[in-house]
Formats: C-alpha cells, sequence, structure tokens
C-alpha cells in the first residue's frame, strides 16, 4: 500500500515510488532518490521538521513539505 | 544579461604560457576537496574572483616533480551534479566548456570522490567522464569508508571508469605523490571514451539529434553539453545559449526535445535511473562491504545526542552562546588594541603633520578610516574560525536540519541561523556567513536582516544613553529598569525581522526556495590547516575588498565635517588662548574650538537643513548632523555627540554622560529627556549607519541595488521608529507637544 515519505514513522522503511505535486524531482533524482531506491527515516528533528533520511548509504536533511510529494512503497 | 556569458564578452583575454597544463578539481561538497587541493599546491595559490561575478577564482600551482610541464589546478565549486543550478555551478559548467574568457580551456579533471559515499559522488563523476577529458579520481575519506566496513578494490573501480583511481589521505600525504604522478601523466593518455551508460532510446536520440541539429546556430555540442541541453529546461546551459544565438536556437532545443519524449518518462527520470543503476552495478563490483562496525555505531550515538529533543537544543544553545561570547568578548582586546594602535598612530600623524588640513586629513580621514574598517578584523577572524570549525566537525548541519522550523515559518532556512546569530556582534562577518546558504532567494532575504541585529557598535550608543536618562529602578525586585532598555533594544530588531523576512520572501524574492535538502555528513576533526586557510582567505578578502569602500566613504564624511574651516575661528581663539595659562581652561577652549567647527563645517550646516526633518523625533541640529557623521559607522555618533557638546576627550563615557544630560536646547530645557533619548536608540537600533556592512552586502550581492535598498528600508524603519517611540513616550508622559 503506498503512503508518502512525510507518514513514515522514525525507523520506518520503503522504497521510492513516484513524485507528485510541487517538488523540484531533479534534484532528489540527482542525490540519488530514484524509483526503486530503498530509503530509510532515521529521525525527525526536535521540532517536527525537517527529517533525516537514509539513502545510498548517506544521511540527508529533508522537510516534510517535500516529503510529503514522494511516495513510498513501505517495506 | 547572464553573468557568466557577459564575463565571456568584456574581460580581456589573458593568456597563460603554452607550457601549462590546466587541470579543473570537482568533487560533490563534504568530500574533503578543498584540503586535497592545499595538499596539491601548498602555498602556491591565487584567490580572487571571476570578473565581474562573486564567484570565487582559487587556482594554484601544483608542487613540481620531475621534468614534466607546470601543471596549474583550478578549484571549482562543490556540486552534486552538472545541471547547473547556482551562479557557481554555471561557473564551473562554462570552465569545463572551455567558455570562460580570460580562461583557457582545461586540459584534464581531477574529480574528488569520498569513498564512504560512493554511489552518489560517482553520479557526478559519470557527468564528469563525459565531457571527454582525460580524468584522474582520487578516493578520500578511506578512513571513514574502512570504520564503515567499506572497503574498495582501486584497481577495478578504475577499469569500470576507465581512469586512474588513487586512494589518498591529505592530512598524512598518503597516496599525494602517486596522485601528482598520474596527474603529470594526463596529457600524454589518449582521447576519453564516454563510460557505456546504457541510456534508453528517447535520451540517446535527442542528444544526437542536439549534436548534429544546432549547427547552423554555430554550435556542435560534446556528449556531455548535449545532455544538458536535453534534460534541463530552462537550466543555465539552455539560458547561456538563448544569449550566445538568440532565441531560434533555444526554439529548436525545445523542438528536439518535444520530438523525442517519452510521455511516461521525462528525460531526467531517465538519465538518473540509468545513471544510478550503471553506478550500482559498478559499486556491487568493486565494493565488499563487511558488518557494520564499531565506527559508525559512534556517530549514531552522537546524532541522538545532538539531535536530541532535549539534549541536542540545550547542545545548540551552548555552542552558538560560546560562538556569540567569543565574537563578543574573545574580540575585545585585539579590538582595543587596534584602537589604541591607531590612536597611537594618529597622534604620531599629527604630531609630525601639525593640525592643518593635511595633518587632519591623515588623522582623521586615513588613519580614523582604516581603523575603522581593520577594528573589524578580529571579529571577523574569530567568528570565520569558529564557522569552519563548525563546518568541517560536520555539527552546522546539524545546527540548520534542529533550527529549520522555525527559520522556515518566514521563508527562511535552517541555513540561515548562523548568520543572523553572527550578526549581533557584528552583520560584517555575518553577511559573509550567509554564504553557506545555496537558494539564492533565501540567502537574500538572509542578508537584507542581518543588519536588522543589534551588533557589538550599537552597544556604546545603548550604554552612554541608557545611563545618561533611564533611571535604575528595580522592577519586580529582580530586573533593572536600565537592562530592560538594554533588551528591549536587542529584542527590536529581532521581532521586526520575522514580519520583513516574511514580506521580503512574498515580494522581493517571491516562489518557492528550491529544496532544503542537506546533507548530514559524518562528523569528524577538523583539519587545522584548511580551517585556518579559511580564516585567512576570508579575512584578506574582507580587508581588500570592503575595506576599499569604508575608506573612500570616510574620506568624504571627513571632508564634509572638516570643511570650510575657517581660519578666523582659529585666529580667535589662539587670542583667547594667549590669556590663559590654566589647563583646564585650555582644555575647554580646545572644545569649544572644535564645537565651533562643527557648527561652521558642511556637516552642521546639512545637520540645520535636516532639523525640520527631524523635530519629530525631538531632535535637535546637533544630533542631526551627528546623525550624518555616523554614516559610516554608528559608534562614531558617540565621538561627534562629544566634539558637538563640547566634551573634548569623548573616550570617557562618565564626562559624555554628564555633558548629554546637562545639554540644554534654545529655550533651555534639557535636551535628552526621556523621549528623545529613547528616540535616538531607536534610531540607531534600525538604522544602517555602517558602511563596512553595505560594502559587504554589495560585494556578496555584486550590485548596489542591494545595499541601497538596506539603507533605504532600514532608514525608513529607523525614522518611523523614532518618530512613535518619541511622540508616544511624551504622550505616556504626560509631556505636551
Amino acid at each position: 500500500m503506498e503512503t508518502t515519505l512525510d507518514r513514515l514513522r522514525a525507523g520506518g522503511r520503503g522504497q521510492v515510488a513516484a513524485f507528485l505535486g510541487d517538488i523540484d524531482a531533479q534534484r532528489y533524482l540527482e542525490m540519488g532518490l530514484t524509483p526503486g531506491t530503498e530509503i530509510e527515516v532515521v529521525r525527525f528533528a526536535p521540532l517536527g521538521d525537517p527529517m533525516e533520511i537514509r539513502v545510498r548509504g548517506y544521511a540527508l536533511s529533508i522537510r516534510k513539505s517535500d516529503a510529503a510529494c514522494i511516495t513510498i512503497l513501505p517495506a | 544579461m547572464n553573468p557568466v556569458e557577459s564575463v565571456a564578452r568584456q574581460a580581456p583575454v589573458q593568456s597563460t604560457p603554452a607550457a601549462l597544463f590546466r587541470i579543473a578539481v570537482l568533487g560533490n561538497p563534504n568530500t574533503g576537496k578543498s584540503t586535497l587541493f592545499n595538499a596539491l599546491t601548498g602555498s602556491r595559490q591565487k584567490i580572487g574572483n571571476y570578473p565581474g561575478v562573486t564567484v570565487e577564482r582559487k587556482v594554484g600551482r601544483l608542487r613540481a616533480e620531475g621534468p614534466t610541464s607546470p601543471i596549474e589546478l583550478i578549484d571549482l565549486p562543490g556540486t552534486y551534479s552538472m545541471a547547473a543550478r547556482s551562479l557557481d555551478e554555471q561557473l564551473a559548467t562554462e570552465v569545463l566548456l572551455g567558455r570562460v574568457a580570460g580562461e583557457d580551456p582545461v586540459q584534464g579533471l581531477l574529480v574528488v570522490v569520498d569513498a564512504s559515499n560512493l554511489e552518489r559522488n560517482l553520479y557526478l563523476t559519470t557527468q564528469l567522464l563525459e565531457f571527454g577529458l582525460p580524468v584522474v579520481v582520487a578516493l578520500t575519506m578511506i578512513d571513514i569508508a574502512e570504520h564503515r566496513g567499506i572497503e574498495i578494490d582501486g584497481r577495478r573501480l578504475a577499469d569500470a571508469l576507465n581512469a586512474p583511481v588513487v586512494a589518498v589521505h591529505p592530512v598524512s600525504g598518503k597516496g599525494i605523490d602517486e596522485l601528482r604522478a598520474r596527474m603529470a601523466d594526463l596529457g600524454d593518455m589518449p582521447a576519453r571514451v564516454r563510460p557505456p551508460i546504457p541510456y534508453p532510446e528517447p535520451l540517446r536520440r535527442g542528444v544526437e539529434a542536439m549534436q548534429h541539429r544546432l549547427e547552423p546556430h554555430g554550435l556542435r555540442p560534446g556528449f556531455a553539453e548535449a545532455i544538458r541541453l536535453l534534460v534541463d529546461q530552462g537550466g543555465a546551459i539552455e539560458r547561456s545559449l538563448s544569449e550566445r544565438s538568440g532565441t531560434e536556437a533555444v526554439a529548436l532545443v525545445r523542438t528536439i526535445r518535444e520530438e523525442n519524449a517519452d510521455p511516461a518518462q521525462p528525460y531526467i527520470l531517465q538519465e538518473s535511473v540509468t545513471r544510478y543503476a550503471w553506478i550500482r552495478e559498478i559499486v556491487s563490483q568493486t565494493v565488499r562491504r563487511q558488518a557494520v562496525s564499531r565506527g559508525s555505531q559512534g556517530q549514531e550515538r552522537l546524532d541522538r545526542v545532538l539531535t536530541h529533543k532535549f539534549w541536542g537544543l540545550l547542545a545548540l544553545v551552548i555552542v552558538m552562546g560560546a560562538v556569540f561570547q567569543s565574537i563578543f568578548s574573545a574580540a575585545t582586546p585585539a579590538m582595543d588594541l587596534i584602537d589604541r594602535g591607531t590612536g597611537a598612530l594618529g597622534t604620531l600623524a599629527s604630531g609630525a603633520l601639525g593640525d592643518g588640513a593635511l595633518g587632519s586629513l591623515v588623522v582623521d580621514g586615513v588613519i580614523g578610516g582604516v581603523g575603522s574598517v581593520v577594528i573589524f578584523l578580529p571579529q571577523i577572524l574569530i567568528l570565520f574560525f569558529l564557522i569552519a570549525l563548525l563546518e568541517e566537525s560536520g555539527y552546522l548541519a546539524r545546527a540548520a536540519f534542529l533550527m529549520d522550523r522555525i527559520f522556515a515559518r518566514v521563508g527562511l532556512s535552517g541555513r540561515s541561523f548562523i548568520p543572523l546569530l553572527s550578526s549581533f556582534a557584528c552583520a560584517v562577518p555575518g553577511v559573509m556567513a550567509s554564504r553557506v546558504i545555496e537558494d539564492r532567494k533565501t540567502r537574500m532575504a538572509t542578508i537584507l536582516l542581518a543588519p536588522l541585529m543589534s551588533c557589538s557598535a550599537r552597544l556604546p550608543v545603548y550604554t552612554v544613553l541608557i545611563a545618561a536618562v533611564v533611571p535604575s529602578v528595580m522592577v519586580l525586585g529582580l530586573v533593572d529598569t536600565q537592562a530592560l532598555a538594554m533588551l528591549a533594544m536587542y529584542l527590536l530588531g529581532i521581532t521586526l525581522a520575522w514580519p520583513l523576512g516574511w514580506i521580503f520572501r512574498r515580494t522581493l524574492f517571491r516562489g518557492k526556495s528550491s529544496a532544503f535538502l542537506i546533507e548530514l555528513p559524518p562528523y569528524r576533526v577538523p583539519q587545522w590547516n584548511s580551517v585556518l586557510r579559511t580564516v585567512l582567505e576570508r579575512g584578506w578578502a574582507f580587508l581588500v575588498r570592503a575595506g576599499t569602500v569604508i575608506f573612500a566613504i570616510s574620506i568624504v564624511v571627513w571632508a564634509l565635517n572638516y570643511f570650510p574651516h575657517p581660519t578666523e575661528i582659529h585666529d580667535r581663539y589662539d587670542g583667547l588662548r594667549n590669556q590663559t595659562t590654566d589647563a583646564s581652561a585650555l582644555t575647554e577652549l580646545d572644545a569649544r574650538e572644535a564645537a565651533e567647527y562643527q557648527h561652521q563645517s558642511f556637516l552642521g550646516k546639512a545637520g540645520k537643513l535636516i532639523e525640520p526633518l527631524v523635530r519629530p523625533l525631538g531632535w535637535d541640529w546637533r544630533i542631526g548632523s551627528a546623525a550624518i557623521a555616523s554614516f559610516p559607522a554608528r559608534e562614531v555618533v558617540i565621538s561627534t555627540l562629544g566634539v558637538i557638546f563640547s566634551v573634548g576627550d569623548s573616550e570617557n563615557e562618565d564626562t559624555l554622560r554628564r555633558s548629554i544630560v546637562n545639554a540644554r536646547r534654545e529655550d533651555g530645557s534639557r535636551l535628552f529627556d526621556l523621549a528623545t533619548a529613547l528616540s535616538l536608540m531607536v534610531f540607531f537600533a534600525l538604522c544602517a549607519q555602517c558602511a563596512a556592512t553595505l560594502a559587504v552586502i554589495r560585494r556578496e550581492a555584486n550590485s548596489w541595488r542591494w545595499p541601497a535598498f538596506v539603507f533605504g528600508y532600514m532608514s525608513v524603519l529607523a525614522y518611523l521608529g523614532a518618530l512613535c517611540t518619541y511622540q508616544v513616550t511624551r504622550l505616556l508622559t504626560g509631556v505636551s507637544g
């Protein structure tokens, strides 16, 4: 069942499915979030936003508003 | 017009000796590229700007080895992809394509790759391999990779990339000699073959069409340029094509895009998916992974604390408190020393040159002007030292991660935090520190807000005026009213910055900022070498580029304050001086003479001219002219008031305070009542009376428009603020107008 990245919990994993809506998808694709790529949510910042994700072996901070545009196939 | 293109048209072409072999150094951010560049070139570096743009140009000579021809290294800005977005990245692309005038084409590439983050780093690498230039790959961060149980077979990687791969450790010097040798060989390498990345049919056909069909427009792009033209709609390469070859060429580019488009798969999806699939294939052949070792567990434990809801925020408060405290207090001894140094130099010069116009020019204009620039240097050096430490250690990215939420509300980002915080010490390093913000709109909004933070130069203004007019009363037995008044001044700028930031991001810098996407690099021990180098580079850049502007402005204000300088005044006071021998009476006479000159000067006249404008603020012409005189640096207002109120030695705050208390209006009432003093303080809290800040903004924004705007909006804010303060205070204190 598909969900969006911002709805995963800390520790949640999944595969990137698609980019929808108002997002600069090119940036994310270049940083390695291509469809099918495994990602893991490491944590949320103390104030709830942004979130830290792990992708292709490195850590990336992204805002929830962008994460809401990335659909995920949960593992 | 595109600034990079303007360079190509206007800059004079300087040619370097033909024997020089030029290699561009590229890599992702956080790969240790600068450290490697320093290790390769040592002190043989030249840092400047590309003409007409703010992008820093850094070149160095390779320390020579053997009888090979000399090699010049060009350090290009760190980037994740060749799809240029920022000015920095665009310039990097243009350098590789040999399109920057004054720059000979590069003949080879050194690509710096972080071994602990191989997949993402190879994305840029494969793009660079497609330029057709000979390439050497330097693998850095081997130790971190090993900690994480990543072992790379360098030979296999070299085979797969069809380029030499050298593992380096710049600090210990391991691998540096071999890397030098490989770079020296680059000239003899056969022309590069593109890596065999199996792009989908539509992308390949599109690239081919770009390569062949643009010829009528004078362009025969290589593969690397053609793929960017195809993939990056409205990208940097397309913009530069439109300027060189006109709209028809761009129309053709769009047609080619449409003809080959696959509605199910945008080009960028085709490119990134295929590239990463090819990279993963290589990585699986060349990398052996072991179970995660203790090293990366330590990293994770550190992160758990430093990004924790409570401990993380506490750590941030402590770190920032320490940064703030050290710019505030650790710089003081050095600043005092500079202050005393320029004072002593002034005394020396006035002794040698006498009291005439030349003496005054040298002492007040030149030495005073240069002194007002150099005085900021300790704070700048300390701030940049600390920022470089935090950046290199990986903490700066975490600080941005923690704070982003708060700043995002008004359209700024977590990256705005450090520049704004630094501005409480001094807006000059604060504005310079905003370079860490990649997104242009966010960066500009941050720069425009930085001068609103109450800097240390406002402190003497607050101290003197508060001491003079605010009675010291304990409120609720806890806080002193004088301390409260001081706090209110600091809060004023912060409180106004929020709505203003919101407004700027909705008017001047409208639109979504580029994604707030920051890498959280592994923590590591900072390299002192490169930290110190960064600090010195920044300090020097400030002295040279901002210094010249401030210097010129200081001279102008000096002249306005000095001329016409009628000799009649001097003669009259000489007569009076001859009638007394009492030392204190002589000092008194000197002070009165200085005040009378002030009265006569253009500045004094200007003060009288603007008196109707400043009267609603509760000021008289003397305060008005002091405000004008403090344009180069707001702390000057204190010494100017000192001169006007005949204190003589204005450095003595106590005497100055008394003279401010005693200053009278023409009707005999006190000049500085509570309302006037508060109005003056509010004015100085909000105004942009600082030539150094304006000069630095000009430098960072590369246009006079922005410093002019900052001066304009802050002056309006200051005037309105002072007006409200004066009128409201008078209403509250029950004085009728």
